[in-house]
């Protein structure tokens, strides 16, 4: 018993992963014995869904998807009262942004944080369903999931008429099958209701009307494993879990990979230093490595360099900066690496996953492909440097349907900032002087070492 | 053009209606497939929400969707035929072609490229003679890429039907891959 009044404590530290620190198993049994459904039972039994929507908004606590929009806040929309109908809550799990591995870890390792999460949002908005939108690859997810919410409903935690409140909510995981947009909040909607996953046009906003018609709202996973925590201890406490280290309030889990000592997830108090990130918690760069550069938070945000380490990593710090923090887990790059051929990497994986709908992404991807393949290969002309940077404006914000190409641009505008001579040594050599007169074919062909 | 031209054609074609297509194979629903699929259908408000599932319970069953599956699921969940196979060709775990009995799906996504994904499918392609979207001769793997599968800590990553395999190495391979016949 001693184990789970330390395992208690330490909740009021690391919320999010004390259970998982302690290798508590993930069944039911052992969640309620560490404080496990308080959260819920309390809120049914003394809030009222305003209630806990005003606690959420007070605690500030931020989408923790990558956009940074306040959960609270997102909630507000949704029409209220006895005539409102169906609602939907739905989980954003469909974790494909490259390099983000946090949510696979909260699905596994605490499947019923995630489910009680998704039962104080549903309350606090009255919604009638739930679905954990679930990438068909999280396998793993999927069944400690399923388990997890087959104990729920035999609890009475889920169904009809939940603990006696006259409330009814059901809730299943829905898996995909692949397609990163399926993480845009509306192209996710249309991939729920069976549709090819285009993203829709706002407004009106889900929160009006998403899923079928109907008022929906969609949080991402690790959002919504913090809302038992903020019920359970109160909206100053989650404020001051950042210790002063950002306005915003909560811890993150952070993470780190590329060539680091100790890759992996580390839940800190949110605006922690990325050097601390990368330097402490996974160990620094491994031997004969050096940093050169960095993306904060997944394909979709801007590099960011050496001396941008010791900014602290939270949503408008990180944004001041000019780039994003997006969903905060850190990838190294070192010395080994070129730039140009990471962001050909970065720019193929956003023209492949484009859904096509729209003119600018689906055509300008590939072509800001092919000029960095070319670059990469060493048979690049200035032109193509010139018209990769336009293209960070033609894809830009404003420019296309959703944020899927203006996501692809940020770590090329970026690379073309800060490591502009790597693109420029892809140009091909033009032939020398004397022999202005050969035909170019030969300088096609030229390789720049 | 005469009338009588006009008339062959019309005859010509009134004699195809009817006639099956010469490579269309009959296809059939399972007991098991459709009891899966009506099941589906109770979770959401609306058939066309268990399209995805549905697919996914036919490759479940024959290892892809062949096109006339496309037909008979299609009406067991209210939709067309061809809204169906709008979304069976969106989403890429949805097969529209025969795979292996065991599908490699290797990460090609920025952290796995940039700790050894290279060096993962040449081995990859050297050990099974194939490239990204074929099948081995004796029908054993079908390779293709993925992107980032959450392993990003432990890259080089791939999985392997369900499985997920990490810290890969192009000396690793052999036995991650010699578990699955």
């Amino acid at each position: 018993m001693s184990d789970y009044a330390q395992i208690e404590k330490e909740l009021l530290v690391r919320p999010l992963t004390a259970r998982i620190n302690a290798k508590l198993p993930v069944d039911i049994a052992s969640y309620e014995a560490t404080g496990g459904y308080r959260a819920i039972r309390q809120a049914i039994k003394e809030l009222s869904p305003a209630d806990v929507q005003t606690r959420v908004k007070d605690s500030n606590l931020r989408g923790r998807g990558g956009a940074g929009f306040p959960t609270g806040v997102k909630w507000g929309l949704v029409p209220m009262g006895p005539d409102a109908g169906s609602k939907y809550l739905v989980c954003n799990a469909d974790e494909m942004e490259p390099n983000t591995f946090k949510d696979r870890l909260l699905m596994e390792d605490a499947p019923h944080q995630l489910i009680e999460g998704m039962l104080v949002a549903a309350y606090a908005i009255q919604a009638t369903a739930g679905y954990i939108f679930l990438r068909g690859e999280y396998v793993k997810s999927a069944q400690r999931l399923n388990a997890a919410l087959a104990e729920a409903r035999a609890a009475g935690l889920l169904g009809d008429n939940i603990l006696g409140s006259g409330w009814s909510f059901t809730l299943i995981v829905h898996t995909g099958a692949g397609r990163y947009i399926c993480g845009e909040e509306t192209a996710l909607i249309n991939s729920l209701e069976g549709r090819r996953a285009n993203p829709r046009a706002k407004p009106p906003f889900p929160q009006i009307a998403g899923a079928w018609g109907r008022p929906t709202v969609v949080n991402n996973v690790e959002s919504l494993s913090n809302l038992a925590h903020i019920i359970n201890n109160g909206a100053d406490w989650f404020k001051g879990l950042s210790q002063g280290k950002s306005k915003d309030g909560g811890t993150k889990l952070y993470g780190a990979s590329g060539r680091v000592k100790r890759g992996g997830i580390y839940e800190l108090p949110i605006g922690t230093t990325a050097r601390e990130i990368l330097e402490e918690h996974a160990g620094g760069m491994r031997d004969g490595y050096t940093l050169k550069c960095w993306l904060p938070g997944g394909a979709s945000t801007d590099f960011l360099m050496p001396e941008h380490l010791d900014l602290a990593m939270d949503f408008d710090t990180i944004a001041k900066a000019g780039s994003r923090m997006g969903t905060g887990l850190i990838l190294a790059l070192d010395q080994t690496h070129n730039m140009v051929s990471a962001v050909r990497n970065l720019e193929e994986f956003f023209a492949r996953e484009s859904c096509g709908w729209c003119t600018p992404c689906r055509d300008g991807l590939p072509w800001s492909v092919k000029m960095l393949r070319a670059l990469e290969e060493g048979r690049g002309s200035a032109e193509d440097i010139v018209q990769l940077q336009k293209l960070t404006r033609l894809l830009g914000p404003g420019k296309t349907f959703c944020a899927h190409a203006p996501g692809a641009m940020e770590p090329l505008q970026s690379a073309l900032k800060f490591f502009r001579s790597e693109f420029e040594a892809g140009i091909a050599q033009t032939p020398a002087p004397a022999a202005a007169g050969a035909p170019a074919t030969g300088a096609a062909s030229a390789k720049v070492a | 053009m005469t009338d009588t031209v006009i008339k062959d054609t019309v005859i010509k074609l009134a004699d195809l209606v009817g006639q099956p297509a010469a490579k269309a194979e009959p296809f059939v629903l399972s007991d098991a497939e459709k009891h899966e699929i009506e099941h589906e259908l109770t979770h959401f408000p609306d058939g066309r929400a268990a399209s995805i599932e549905a697919l996914k319970i036919v490759q479940k069953h024959r290892g892809w969707v062949p096109d006339g599956a496309l037909e008979p699921v299609a009406q067991l969940i209210g939709i067309t035929a061809a809204e169906l196979e709008g979304v069976a060709t969106f989403y890429s775990q949805i097969y529209r072609k025969p795979v292996g009995r065991h599908v490699v799906k290797v990460c090609d996504s920025i952290t796995c490229f940039l700790v050894g994904f290279d060096e993962i499918k040449a081995a990859l392609e050297q050990q099974l003679g194939i490239g990204f979207g074929q099948t081995t001769a004796d029908g054993r793997f079908t390779l293709l890429p993925i992107c980032c599968i959450g392993a990003c800590d432990k890259g080089p990553a791939l999985m392997v039907d369900d499985d997920l395999h990490y810290d890969l190495t192009p000396q690793n391979l052999a036995t991650v891959l010699e578990a699955y016949k």
